[in-house]
C-alpha cells in the first residue's frame, strides 16, 4: 500500500477518489477544448455553405495522399498511447517507455509531414496574404516581383468583390484565400496542440524511464493519454472537412 | 477507474476498425455523390471519434458523471452550431 499512499494528497479519502478527481478535471478541460475548436468548426461551416465552390477549389489544392498518411500516422499514435497506458496498468515498465517513444516518434512524423505541406503551400503561393495566387504554379515568371505584377494587387483593397476578379470560370480568388485562412488557422491550432502534447509525452518519458509509474499510480500517463486522443479526434474531423470536400 | 483494464487485443481491434473507416472515407470521397459526400464523411468521422472516445479513452467503462462532463462540450457546441445554421440556411 505504500506506493498508493505515497502519492495520495491529504485532501482525498483514498487513491480511487484522487484518480476520479483528476479524471473529472481532465474531461472538463477537454470540454473547453471542444468549444475552442468548435468556434472554428462553426465559422468554417458557415463559409463553406456560402462559398462552397471556392472551398472545393481550395480543397483540391491540398495533398490528399499526405493528409491520408497523416491521419493513419495519428491514429496509430493513438493506439501506441493506449498501449502505453495499458503497460502502466499492468506494470510493464519497458512497455511504457517503448510505447511512449513510438508515440513521440509518430507525433514528430505527423508534424514533419505537416511542415512539408506548409512549405509546399508557401512555394505555391497559397498562403493568405499579399502574394496569394491560384496561378503561381504555372511556369512563367516566378520572381517575387513577377508574381506581384501578375496579381496586380498593389494599392487594391484586401477584399475584392467577385466582379473585380479576372478569372471568370474559376471561383473567386478571395474566397479560396478564405479557405486557406481556415486551413492554416485550424491545422495550425491543431499542430500547436501536437507540439504541446509531444512536450508532455517527453516529460512522461523521463518519469517512465526512472520507474515513476506503477499500477497503483500512473495518473499522468492516463491524463496525457486522454489529451493525446482528443487531439487525434480533432484531426479525425479536420481531415475530411479540409482534404475531402467535393 | 482502475477496475477495468482492457486487453491489448481490444486496442488492436479498434485500431484496425479505425483504419478501415479511414480507407472508407477516402474511397467515398473519390465519387461525386452530391450532398451525400459530406453526410457520409461526417458520419464516418463521428464513428471514428466514438471508437476513440469509448475504447482508447475508456469512456465505455466510465462512471455517469464523467460521461456527462465528456458530453457537455459536445452538447453546447451542438446548440451553437444548430442555431447558427438555423440562421444561415434560412436567410433570403
Amino acid at each position: 500500500m505504500s506506493a498508493t499512499t505515497a502519492h495520495l494528497a491529504h485532501q482525498f479519502d483514498d487513491a480511487e477518489q484522487q484518480f476520479a478527481a483528476a479524471e473529472l478535471g481532465m474531461w472538463l478541460f477537454l470540454s473547453t477544448e471542444v468549444l475552442l475548436f468548435g468556434g472554428l468548426f462553426c465559422t468554417y461551416s458557415i463559409y463553406r455553405l456560402w462559398y462552397h465552390a471556392a472551398f472545393v477549389a481550395g480543397s483540391q489544392r491540398l495533398e490528399q495522399v499526405l493528409g491520408t498518411i497523416n491521419t493513419a500516422v495519428l491514429l496509430t499514435s493513438s493506439l501506441s498511447m493506449a498501449l502505453a497506458v495499458h503497460a502502466a496498468q499492468t506494470d510493464d515498465r519497458r512497455g511504457i517507455v517503448r510505447n511512449l517513444v513510438f508515440t513521440i516518434f509518430l507525433g514528430c512524423m505527423f508534424l514533419g509531414i505537416k511542415g512539408y505541406e506548409y512549405r509546399q503551400k508557401f512555394v505555391e503561393d497559397l498562403v493568405p496574404g499579399p502574394n496569394f495566387s491560384l496561378t503561381a504554379d504555372q511556369p512563367n515568371d516566378n520572381s517575387r516581383e513577377g508574381r506581384r505584377d501578375k496579381n496586380n494587387r498593389a494599392g487594391q483593397p484586401p477584399y475584392r468583390a467577385p466582379s473585380q476578379t479576372t478569372l471568370t470560370t474559376e471561383p473567386d480568388v478571395g474566397r479560396v484565400e478564405l479557405f486557406f485562412s481556415f486551413y492554416f488557422a485550424m491545422t495550425g491550432l491543431h499542430a500547436l496542440h501536437m507540439i504541446v502534447g509531444i512536450g508532455m509525452l517527453g516529460v512522461l518519458l523521463v518519469g517512465a524511464s526512472h520507474g515513476a509509474f506503477t499500477p497503483e499510480y500512473h495518473t499522468p500517463v492516463e491524463m496525457i493519454g486522454l489529451y493525446w486522443h482528443f487531439v487525434d479526434i480533432v484531426w479525425v474531423f479536420l481531415f475530411p472537412l479540409l482534404y475531402l470536400i467535393r | 477507474m482502475h477496475t477495468n483494464i482492457l486487453s491489448k487485443a481490444t486496442y488492436y481491434k479498434v485500431a484496425v476498425l479505425l483504419g478501415i473507416l479511414l480507407a472508407a472515407t477516402v474511397v467515398v470521397a473519390q465519387f461525386d455523390l452530391g450532398v451525400l459526400n459530406t453526410a457520409i464523411a461526417l458520419t464516418i468521422a463521428f464513428a471514428k471519434a466514438a471508437l476513440i472516445v469509448l475504447f482508447f479513452m475508456h469512456l465505455r467503462y466510465s462512471w455517469p458523471l464523467l460521461r456527462l462532463f465528456a458530453a457537455s462540450g459536445l452538447i453546447w457546441l451542438a446548440i451553437m452550431i444548430t442555431f447558427v445554421l438555423a440562421d444561415v440556411l434560412t436567410r433570403k
